[in-house]
């Protein structure tokens, strides 16, 4: 396999990881949005709370780690760029 | 006092503008305590900031094409965030989402989500690869990749009909806001909220939307989280409201529970004539509702703001402006930390708003008081007569009930720092960012239908061969004439502002997200399934929307999907067709697929040239 090849091999699975997050965050959580709303963190239910602020925060933090995550896999394979191109 | 280049004093300008905004409200405080009317405060705090966009926008003016169509790629990411925040945060996310979570709960936090969850398919799927291709516009990138005038000119109308639908909602907002604070009437006030738009964008293109849509975003979030702060603060309610308004939330379900939430019928809110757009509290804040459906309705409409966020080419285009590759990717991170500053604070102003009318026991509260005394209040009396408040008393008992006060949900956030008898110098800031919201998000929308037609129809379809200011004239010609189009139909008031913005992400969602992804994701993609997939895709999801909507045939809609979501349809034939149509013709010649191999690595040269 290629440089090519293989750099875009990990660069698929660091997209479907991401996904994977993604879709918990933002989806099954809010699945079972009646069954942990009776949990609760720092006082608020647990679903109101992960709808007003937990998902939205953990959507920021997944983004920074995939992107340094990204950038790393970059590297891996010399695809880094000069920042004067 | 800067030396050296305009990009490296990037945190030094901002940072003095900052401190200039804020010399500025501490001066109208002042002002205000000198006697100064509430009228002339409200003047000040529009004109003042709108004269300093656009006075960055002419600054910002220029005559090369690099720079007006992705200002010149020379944005670094944590500027580049601020203003895809602001170019993202229309007067709908500033103006109505506490008084959408006011009024709907938990149930219309789908939105929060939405709004936020689309980045990370942003920054996986799209961005990066997007700034690798190079182009000036998101049609650009489909008529490359898949070749052909016919698919870019779908991907134009597509990008047409969705930014045009969210821009009027923006200028109908910038109007509102404007005719509110100057006094004038709303019809002239869509006018006044045009020009500014135009003042900003007319000279400098991308570059001075850059500009002045990071100076927006200062005075917008300044805006959003002075009041909630001093509110929280005043009231005693905590320190820091984000992470202490537990026990309100809770005392909300408590006086939920005391008044009852009754869902008043059509026909008696009829009767008792209250104006169009009013709504009363009837579902809980913090409840989840019961049942599979319910959890379903949440899912799917924040799947749908998610890939729209997705499709939006005005948020698209915000990262071809970036350096490179990486930086593109670093500045969606960026871009979402400063929208999650706006989104996580939205609801904490629901709750304390809604906590100091509902409570009896503060002096603020008026539900479960008599109604003549409620109606003695200046705020109440005022917003009554302007018709954004309304009491019905239903069952005559002369105590306002719950169900009896209705408000427009704008009020939520324009009026609660009045309500909460915060002096009016904050309302006045609240008007100054509601208004910096709506133009930057008009600013970028106007930019993204004007730039496509005049890049992809005019100098990639009709005339090749124009030089460069030809093209630049025509571009900002389109500039004018969809803006001024844009005006004329918000100034007939066609629809209210929220219904209108979620129908944008659909119609996006419907004919761009997947010819976009499978365009950098599957090599096998060809010319053919795309243009099937864009025309199917939107064709069958305004069908949809015309078959379900109540205004129009108001059929009842199919597995809980209704006006708000149609976009799952769309996508889904979209989706459909184009992989059916792609494996039915030949694929890609070898030279598309190795454009393809090239995009997906992050270093070299872009695909475009850098003067196309």
């Amino acid at each position: 396999m290629s440089n090519k090849a293989k750099h875009w091999e990990k660069t698929k699975g660091q997209m479907i990881i991401t996904m994977i997050l993604w879709f918990f965050f933002g989806y099954v959580i809010f699945m079972f949005g009646e069954n942990i709303n009776s949990a609760s963190f720092l006082g608020y239910p647990l679903a109101y709370y992960m709808c007003a602020q937990g998902s939205i925060i953990a959507f920021v933090v997944i983004l920074f780690w995939s992107a340094g995550r990204q950038e790393k896999i970059d590297e891996e394979f010399g695809f880094t760029e000069k920042e004067d191109d | 006092m800067f030396k050296g280049k305009f990009i490296d004093n990037l945190p030094k300008i901002y940072g003095t503008y900052t401190g200039g905004f804020l010399v500025f409200i501490i001066l109208m405080a002042i002002a205000e305590s000198a006697g100064m009317t509430k009228e002339t405060i409200g003047i000040l705090f529009v004109a003042f900031t709108v004269c300093i966009y656009a006075f960055i926008g002419w600054l910002s003016r220029t005559v090369q094409v690099d720079a007006y169509y992705v200002a010149g790629r020379q944005v670094p990411t944590v500027f580049n965030g601020m203003a895809t925040a602001a170019d993202w945060m229309s007067g709908a996310s500033f103006v109505a989402m506490a008084g959408g979570i006011y009024f709907g709960g938990y149930t219309y936090m789908a939105f929060l989500v939405g709004w936020t969850g689309g980045y990370i398919l942003v920054s996986s799927l799209l961005a990066p690869y997007l700034r690798k291709f190079g182009c000036y516009t998101v049609p650009d990138f489909i008529g490359t990749r898949y070749g052909g005038n016919f698919a870019r000119f779908c991907a134009v109308c597509v990008l047409t009909l969705a930014s045009f639908t969210y821009v009027t909602a923006q200028i109908n907002a910038t109007g509102t806001i404007a005719a509110r604070a100057l006094q004038i009437p709303f019809e002239l006030g869509v006018w006044v909220g045009l020009i500014s738009i135009l003042l900003c964008s007319m000279l400098g293109g991308m570059r001075a939307v850059t500009w002045t849509q990071v100076a927006q975003y200062i005075v917008l979030i300044i805006a959003y989280l002075i009041p909630i702060f001093w509110i929280s603060n005043k009231g005693g309610y905590g320190l820091f409201p984000h992470l202490m308004l537990g026990e309100e939330v809770a005392r909300l379900g408590e006086l939920e529970a005391q008044f009852g939430l009754v869902k008043n019928s059509a026909a008696a809110v009829k009767e008792a004539g209250v104006p169009g757009g009013l709504k009363s509290i009837s579902l809980p804040h913090s409840e989840v509702p019961a049942g599979g459906m319910a959890a379903w309705k949440f899912i799917s409409l924040a799947l749908c703001m998610m890939v729209g966020t997705a499709s939006l080419p005005h948020i698209l285009m915000r990262y071809f402006t970036t350096p490179s590759v990486k930086a593109a990717r670093k500045s969606v991170c960026w871009s979402l930390f400063f929208i999650a500053l706006l989104y996580t604070s939205a609801p904490m102003l629901a709750t304390l708003s809604k906590l100091s009318l509902m409570d009896p026991t503060l002096p603020t509260g008026i539900i479960g008081k008599e109604i003549s005394a409620v109606m003695a209040i200046d705020w109440v009396s005022a917003w009554t007569a302007q018709k954004q408040a309304f009491i019905a008393d239903f069952n005559g008992d002369g105590i306002l009930q719950l169900n009896e006060w209705f408000m427009r949900g704008d009020v939520v956030v324009l009026s609660t720092p009045e309500i909460a008898g915060l002096p009016y110098v904050i309302s006045g800031l609240v008007a100054a960012g509601g208004m910096a919201a709506a133009m930057s998000t008009a600013d970028g929308l106007i930019l993204a239908i004007a730039n496509a037609l005049s890049h992809d129809i005019y100098f990639k379809i009709i005339d090749p061969k124009a030089d460069v200011r030809k093209r630049l004239i025509v571009a900002r010609s389109l500039l004018v004439v969809i803006g001024a189009f844009g005006a004329y139909i918000a100034s007939m008031r066609i629809t209210g502002i929220l219904g209108a913005v979620a129908w944008a992400f659909d119609f996006a969602m419907s004919g761009l997200f997947f010819p976009l992804v499978l365009g950098v994701w599957w090599k096998r993609a060809t010319r053919q399934g795309a243009i099937a997939g864009m025309i199917t895709g939107l064709g069958s999801g305004t069908a949809y929307l015309i078959y379900v909507y109540p205004k129009f045939m108001g059929n009842p809609a199919w597995l809980g999907i209704d006006h708000l979501r149609f976009g799952i349809i769309g996508a889904s034939v979209c989706l459909i067709v184009m992989v059916v149509v792609s494996l039915m013709t030949p694929a890609p010649d070898s030279a598309t697929q190795k454009m393809i191999d090239e995009v997906r690595i992050p270093s070299g040269k872009t695909i475009l040239g850098k003067q196309h």
